[in-house]
C-alpha cells in the first residue's frame, strides 16, 4: 500500500501511509484508539475507498472497490463482530461462503474438508457443532476457517484477542504460527504490546493517522514501541485541576469488589474497587473495549453486579434500578446520545423533559409545565454557555449539539454525581471545550465525576485521580501528577511497569 | 370406545389433517426465509375455489389441482411484492391478503356452490386388504394424502440438504450475512413465497377437490391461522409439523366423536386446544431465550419489518 | 459489515400534515375503487350504477348515512385499541379476542343484573366490558414485558380462542330457550340508547369521547410524554429512568379494555343480544384502520368512516344486486393494497 490517504468528516484517518505485507510473515499494525489501523485495513478489504494512494498486489496496481474484489485477490478479514449465524452449524456457516458449492450439499465431503484444514492448522473445530454453542475463541477460529476455505492467502485479523481468555490467546498464536509457516501472510491489528512482541515478525506503528515507524521484531523492544505509539503532545491543557473536596467526606460513588457477568462480545468486570469523592474527577483510561462501557452501566444500575457491592451517596444501591439511581441525583451522559438517550422524533424541549417528568408534571400528571422546562433549560444553557434550538426534532441536531443538549439536560438539577462516558467523542473543538468546562464547573461546586475518555492527554488534564482499565480489571490507580503518558500507555496495552514516583 | 371408533378418529384426522399439513409445510418454508403470511386463510380460499371451479368446468381433478397449486403461488406473490419490493409491514400486508382472499374466492366460487365434481380416486392403504369392509372404508385415501408425508420429507431435504435451502435459511436468519455471501435475499424470499404458496395451494386442493368435494364460503375454517400456529409449534421444522398437524386434526375428530356419542365436553372447549397448546409451548420454550425462530422473523414482530 | 437496510430519510413534518395525508388517501381510494370496478364488470355488474347506488345510499340518504355511522362505531374503538399500544411500540393484533371477551363480560352483567335501572346497569356493563378486554390483553402484555414471548404472536393466538369461549358460555349457560346460538335479548335497561329513530347508539358518543381523550392524553399529560419516549427509543427511555415494564403491561391492558368496550357497545348498542361470532373481523379491521391512519386520532376518525362507507355499501350491493357480501372484501383489500404499496408516503408514522 502506497501513500494511502483517507479522510472522514472532521478527521484525517489515514495520512500518506505506506505499508508492505509479505507472505509467510505476521505483520502487526500497532496503535492507540483512533490511530487509523482499522480504517487502513478496511480500505485494503474494500469497505472504504481511498482518497488517494495506490494498492499493489505482487507489484501490480489493483483497484479494490468492494470486499468482493478483495476476496478475489485472495484476501480475507476477520472483524471484531463476527458474521456468523448462530442458528446454523459450523459446516453450514462455512458452506454458505464456499466459492464452489454444489446444488445438493455433500455434507460428508464438506465436513471432511473442514476437518482436514482445521487439523492442519490446529484449529480444532467440530463441523457439526451449532455456532450458538461455541465459545468466543471457537467462533473466531470458525471465522478464520471461513477465510481459509475461501482460498484466502492474506488474512487480516482486527483486534482478535480483545475477547479471548489468555489460554485462547495462546491457542490463537499457535494457529497463526502454523499458518505463517504454510506461506500465509497475516496482518494483526492490535493495541496490545505483549502480543505484538510474542507473535509479530514485522511491526508498523500508527499514530494519529500516520506511520510512526516500521520495524522488524528483532529491532525493537517494549520501550521503543511505547515511545512510538504515544507521543507527548505539546500545548497546555485548558483547565487545571485542583482538589476541592472537604476532608473526610463520604464518597459519592463506591464500588467494592464488583464483578459483572458479560455476554457475548461484552467485557466482564473483575474485582473493581473504585471511589469517587465529592469535588473530584475520576478519570478512566483504557483502550475502548476493556470494560469502560460496562463500568458506566454498572454504576448507573443498568447492569447488576454478580458480586460485590455498590454504594451511592453512602447508601447501598447494589440492587436498585436506574430510576432510583437517577432520582437520587445522579446524572448520566452516555456515548452515542442518538441511540442511548434521545427520543429522535420528539422535540428537543420534550427530550429535556423526559428524564424528570415527575418534576414538571402538574395536576397529578394531566399536564406538563413546559414553561418550567424552558426555564430550567435556559438556566442550564446560560451557565454552560451553550445554545441550541429547542423546537425542532432531536434527530435534526448535529452530533455536537446533541451532546450539548444531553449535558445541559443532565446538569439542570445540579447533580452530585455525574457519570460521563466518552463525553467528547465525535465533537468539534468548541463543543469539546464547552463540555469539559461543564464538568469542571460541576466539580468545583462539589460534585463528583466519573469520566471515561479515550484521549489520554485530556484525561491527564482533567482528572484529579486516574484509573486504568484493562480487560475489565483496574491495573493502575494514580494521581496525574505522579504519572505520565508512557506509564499509562504501558498499562493500557497490558504490559506491567515499575511505577516510579516523581 | 370401540376399535372402530378409534380408527374412525385416525381416519378423520388423516383426511382433514392433510390439507393442514401441506399448508403448514408451505408456511415453514416462507417463515424460514423470514416472512410471516397472515393471509394464508385467503390464499387457501382462493386456491380452493379456483381449483374447484376448474375441476367442475373441465371434469378433470388433476387440472384442478394444477390450477390450485398455481393460484397459491400467485397469491403469495402479491404478498411478496408488498413485503419485499415495497417493504410494507408484513402483518398488515398479510391481513390485507386475507381480505382479498375472502372476496376473490367468494366471487370465483359463487356459481359453483353445490356442484358436484369428479374427484380423485381413493386407494386403499396397502397391506390392509384383509380387513372387513367396515374398516377398509376408513382407510381409503386419495393420492394427495399418500403424498403428504413424502412431501414433508422433501421439504426437509430441500431446506437442509440443498444449496438453495441453505441460502434460504441464511436469509431467514440474517439477510446481511446472506448478502455478504453473494446471495440475493430478495430473490430468495420471492422463491420461498412461491414454493410455499404452491404447497398451500396443494393443501387447498386436497381439501376442496379430494376431501370435501364441494365449495362453500370460508370452508377452510381457520386452517390458515392454525397453520401459522402450527409452524411455531413445530419449531419451524417440516418433520415435526407432521406430528403437529396430526395432533390437531385428531383433536377435532375426537371432538366430533364425543359429540356423536353424547359426551358433554363442549366442542368449543376442544376447538381451543390447538391455540392454547401452541401458546403454552411458546411460553415454555420462550424461557430458553433462543426461540429457534428464524432470527429475521423476530424483527417482524418488533415492528421493524 | 455490509448493511442492506438503512432507514430512509423521512420527510420533515409538514404543516397541515393531516390534510395532505387526506388528499393522498383520497387519491389512493380512487385507485382502489377503479380496481374494484373492474371486478364488478367481470362479474357482470354495472360498476357505475353500483357505485352510484352506494354513494346515494350512504351519503345521500339519511338512513344510509346513519347506517354508516353505526358501522363506524366499533371500528373507532378497535382502532384505538391498536393505536394506543402502538405508541409504546406494542403491536396489538388481538382486538378481535379482546372485543369478544369484553362482550362476554358485559353480557354477564346484562343477564345477571337485569333488574337494575339503566343509569346503573349501563355503567356496570361498560366497566365489565373494559375489564374483560383488559384481562384478555394482560397475558400478552405480561409475557412481553418479561421478555418471554412477543405480543404479536400471543395476541394473534388468543384471538380464535375468545369466540370459542363465548360459544361455550352461550351453549352451556346463557342460551335463550329457542335458540342455541344466542342469549336471550337484553332488557331495555341493558341497551345503549339510540338516536333519532336510527340505529346509532350511544357508542358513537363514547367512541368520539375516547378519541378526544386519547388525543389530549398523548399531547398534554406526563404519561403521554413518557409513552412517546418509549415508542421513540425504548432503550433510551429506560436509561432515562422511565419504567418500561410497567408501561408495557398497563398500556396493553388499556388497549384491551378499549377493545372490550367496543365489544360491549356492539352487544349492548347494536345487537341487544350476544350472538355467536358476531364480530365480522372487527378487530382486524380496527388494526387496518389504525395502520392506515398512522395511529392518529383524526385519521382514525376519517378512515373508520371510509371503511364504514365501504362496508355499508357492500351490504347494499348484496341486497340489491346479489353481489355476495364477502366480495366487498375485495374493495377493502384493494384499498389496503394500494396504501401498502406506497410506503414512502406514510413511512415515519407509528402504527
Amino acid at each position: 500500500m502506497r501513500g494511502i490517504t483517507k479522510a472522514f468528516p472532521g478527521v484525517l484517518a489515514n495520512d500518506q501511509i505506506n505499508l508492505d505485507i509479505f507472505a509467510s510473515e505476521v505483520h502487526a499494525l500497532l496503535g492507540e484508539n483512533g490511530a487509523g489501523k482499522s480504517t487502513l485495513m478496511k480500505i485494503l478489504y474494500g469497505f472504504y475507498r481511498l482518497d488517494s494512494g495506490q494498492i499493489l498486489s505482487n507489484g501490480q496496481p489493483v483497484t479494490i472497490q468492494s470486499p468482493h474484489d478483495a476476496r478475489a485477490l485472495k484476501m480475507g478479514m476477520v472483524f471484531q463482530d463476527f458474521s456468523l449465524i448462530p442458528a446454523l452449524s459450523v459446516m453450514e456457516n462455512l458452506a454458505l461462503f464456499l466459492p464452489r458449492l454444489p446444488a445438493v450439499l455433500d455434507v460428508k465431503g464438506i465436513n471432511q474438508r473442514i476437518r482436514e484444514v482445521s487439523e492442519r492448522y490446529g484449529l480444532d473445530i467440530n463441523p457439526e457443532a451449532m455456532v450458538s454453542q461455541l465459545s468466543i475463541g471457537e467462533l473466531q477460529k470458525v471465522e478464520i476457517l471461513k477465510l481459509l476455505l475461501a482460498d484466502a492467502r492474506l488474512l487480516i485479523l482486527d483486534e482478535p484477542t480483545r475477547v479471548l481468555a489468555p489460554h485462547e490467546v495462546q491457542a490463537l498464536f499457535k494457529v497463526i504460527d502454523s499458518l505463517k509457516k504454510d506461506g500465509y501472510a497475516i496482518v494483526l491489528i492490535t493495541h496490545k504490546l505483549k502480543e505484538v512482541l510474542e507473535c509479530a515478525d514485522r511491526i508498523t506503528i500508527l499514530r494519529g493517522g500516520r506511520v510512526a515507524g516500521t520495524l522488524l521484531r528483532s529491532e525493537v523492544d517494549e520501550e521503543g514501541l511505547i515511545s512510538l505509539m504515544f507521543e507527548k503532545k505539546l500545548g497546555s491543557p485548558i483547565v487545571t485541576h485542583k482538589r476541592v473536596s472537604p476532608e473526610k467526606a463520604a464518597p459519592l460513588l463506591e464500588l467494592r469488589d464488583v464483578w459483572t457477568h458479560a455476554e457475548g462480545l461484552e467485557t466482564s468486570l473483575k474485582g473493581i474497587d473504585l471511589k469517587v469523592n465529592p469535588g473530584e474527577i475520576v478519570g478512566v483510561a483504557g483502550v475502548s473495549g476493556n470494560g469502560q462501557k460496562e463500568l458506566g452501566d454498572v454504576a448507573m444500575g443498568l447492569i447488576h453486579c454478580s458480586r460485590g457491592k455498590k454504594f451511592i451517596f453512602n447508601q447501598d444501591f447494589t440492587d436498585k434500578s436506574i430510576q432510583e439511581v437517577r432520582m437520587s441525583g445522579v446524572a448520566f451522559i452516555p456515548e452515542n446520545p442518538l441511540t442511548l438517550s434521545i427520543a429522535p422524533f420528539m422535540t428537543v424541549l420534550q427530550n429535556i423533559a423526559i428524564t424528570r417528568t415527575k418534576k414538571y408534571a402538574r395536576l397529578g400528571g394531566l399536564s406538563m409545565d413546559w414553561q418550567a422546562v424552558q426555564a430550567d433549560v435556559d438556566r442550564s444553557t446560560q451557565k454552560l454557555g451553550f445554545s441550541f434550538p429547542l423546537y425542532i426534532l432531536a434527530r435534526s441536531l448535529s452530533g455536537g449539539n446533541l451532546q450539548r443538549m444531553v449535558v445541559a439536560r443532565e446538569m439542570i438539577d445540579e447533580p452530585r454525581l455525574i457519570i460521563a462516558s466518552y463525553l467528547t467523542r465525535g465533537l468539534d473543538v468548541q463543543s469539546t471545550i464547552a463540555a469539559r468546562q461543564a464538568l469542571v464547573q460541576a466539580r468545583d461546586n462539589g460534585a463528583g465525576v466519573l469520566l471515561i475518555l479515550e484521549d489520554l492527554e485530556e484525561l491527564l488534564a482533567l482528572s484529579d485521580c486516574l484509573i486504568v482499565l484493562y480487560t475489565g480489571k483496574i491495573v493502575g490507580n494514580f494521581r496525574p501528577e505522579d504519572t505520565n503518558v508512557y506509564e499509562i500507555g504501558h498499562l493500557m496495552t497490558g504490559s506491567e511497569v515499575e511505577h516510579v514516583e516523581n | 370406545m370401540t376399535l372402530l371408533a378409534i380408527f374412525g378418529i385416525i381416519s378423520s384426522a388423516i383426511f382433514s389433517g392433510t390439507s393442514l399439513l401441506y399448508t403448514t409445510l408451505g408456511e415453514v418454508i416462507d417463515e424460514r426465509s423470514g416472512i410471516v403470511n397472515l393471509g394464508l386463510e385467503g390464499v387457501l380460499l382462493v386456491s380452493a375455489s379456483s381449483g374447484f371451479a376448474v375441476t367442475s368446468l373441465t371434469g378433470s381433478p388433476y387440472l384442478g389441482i394444477l390450477v390450485s397449486v398455481l393460484a397459491g403461488g400467485l397469491m403469495n406473490m402479491i404478498l411478496g411484492y408488498l413485503v419485499i419490493t415495497r417493504k410494507a409491514n408484513q402483518l398488515a400486508s398479510g391481513l390485507a391478503l386475507m381480505f382479498f382472499g375472502f372476496g376473490l374466492s367468494a366471487l370465483i366460487g359463487k356459481s359453483f356452490v353445490g356442484t358436484k365434481i369428479n374427484s380423485l380416486p381413493r386407494l386403499l392403504l396397502p397391506g390392509l386388504e384383509g380387513l372387513p369392509r367396515l374398516y377398509t372404508s376408513l382407510f381409503k385415501f386419495d393420492p394427495l394424502i399418500y403424498l403428504v408425508i413424502p412431501m414433508a420429507f422433501l421439504v426437509w431435504w430441500l431446506l437442509f440438504r440443498t444449496r438453495w435451502g441453505l441460502g434460504l435459511r441464511a436469509v431467514g436468519e440474517n439477510a446481511d450475512i446472506a448478502y455478504a455471501s453473494g446471495r440475493n435475499p430478495h430473490l430468495i424470499r420471492y422463491q420461498a413465497l412461491f414454493v410455499g404458496g404452491m404447497l398451500a395451494g396443494l393443501g387447498a386442493a386436497q381439501l376442496a377437490i379430494a376431501y370435501a368435494m364441494n365449495w362453500t364460503e370460508y370452508m377452510t375454517a381457520g386452517r390458515g391461522f392454525i397453520a401459522v400456529a402450527l409452524v411455531i409449534f413445530s419449531k419451524w421444522h417440516p418433520l415435526r409439523a407432521i406430528v403437529g398437524a396430526l395432533i390437531f386434526s385428531a383433536a377435532v375428530a375426537f371432538q366430533l366423536l364425543l359429540q356423536s356419542s353424547g359426551v358433554q365436553i363442549s366442542p368449543f372447549l376442544l376447538d381451543m386446544i390447538p391455540y392454547l397448546l401452541t401458546l403454552i409451548v411458546l411460553i415454555a420454550w420462550g424461557g430458553n431465550r433462543k426461540h429457534s425462530a428464524p432470527a429475521s422473523l423476530g424483527r417482524v414482530y418488533q415492528g421493524s419489518e | 459489515m455490509l448493511k442492506t437496510s438503512e432507514i430512509a430519510p423521512r420527510f420533515p413534518i409538514l404543516q397541515n400534515k393531516t390534510i395532505i395525508l387526506g388528499i393522498r388517501y383520497f387519491f389512493m381510494i380512487l385507485v382502489a375503487f377503479l380496481l374494484f370496478g373492474i371486478i364488478l364488470v367481470i362479474s357482470g355488474k354495472d360498476p357505475l350504477q353500483s357505485y352510484k347506488d352506494i354513494f346515494t345510499y350512504t351519503l345521500g340518504s339519511t338512513y344510509g348515512f346513519s347506517e354508516v355511522l353505526v358501522a363506524m362505531i366499533p371500528m373507532l374503538l378497535t382502532a384505538l385499541a391498536v393505536a394506543l399500544p402502538a405508541r409504546v411500540g406494542l403491536i396489538n393484533v388481538g382486538g378481535e379476542g379482546q372485543l369478544y371477551i369484553g362482550a362476554a363480560f358485559a353480557t354477564f352483567g346484562a343477564l345477571t343484573f337485569s333488574n337494575l335501572p339503566a343509569w346503573l346497569l349501563l355503567p356496570i356493563m361498560i366497566i365489565l366490558g373494559m375489564l374483560g378486554g383488559a384481562l384478555w390483553a394482560f397475558i400478552p402484555g405480561y409475557l412481553k414485558s418479561i421478555g418471554l414471548v412477543n405480543e404479536t404472536i400471543t395476541t394473534l393466538l388468543l384471538n380464535p380462542v375468545a369466540p370459542k369461549i363465548i360459544g361455550f358460555l352461550i351453549f352451556g349457560f346463557w342460551h335463550s330457550p329457542m335458540d342455541t346460538v344466542k342469549t336471550p335479548n337484553f332488557v331495555a335497561a341493558a341497551r345503549l340508547p339510540t338516536f333519532f329513530g336510527t340505529r346509532i347508539h350511544l357508542g358513537l358518543i363514547i367512541g368520539l369521547i375516547m378519541l378526544v381523550l386519547f388525543w389530549l392524553f398523548m399531547k398534554y399529560t406526563r404519561w403521554g410524554l413518557e409513552m412517546r419516549a418509549i415508542g421513540n427509543n425504548a432503550q433510551a427511555a429506560r436509561r432515562n429512568g422511565i419504567p418500561l415494564k410497567k408501561y408495557l403491561i398497563v398500556v396493553m391492558c388499556i388497549g384491551g379494555a378499549i377493545a372490550g368496550l367496543a365489544g360491549m357497545s356492539q352487544v349492548s348498542g347494536f345487537y341487544g343480544v350476544l350472538l355467536l361470532n358476531f364480530s365480522m373481523s372487527l378487530g382486524y379491521m380496527g388494526f387496518m384502520v389504525s395502520w392506515l391512519a398512522g395511529g392518529e386520532p383524526l385519521g382514525i376518525l376519517l378512515m373508520s368512516f371510509v371503511i364504514a362507507v365501504i362496508i355499508t355499501g357492500g351490504n347494499l350491493l348484496q341486497l340489491t344486486r346479489g353481489v355476495p357480501y364477502s366480495v366487498i372484501n375485495l374493495l377493502l383489500a384493494f384499498t389496503l393494497f394500494v396504501v401498502l404499496a406506497r410506503p414512502n408516503l406514510i413511512k415515519g408514522k407509528k402504527v
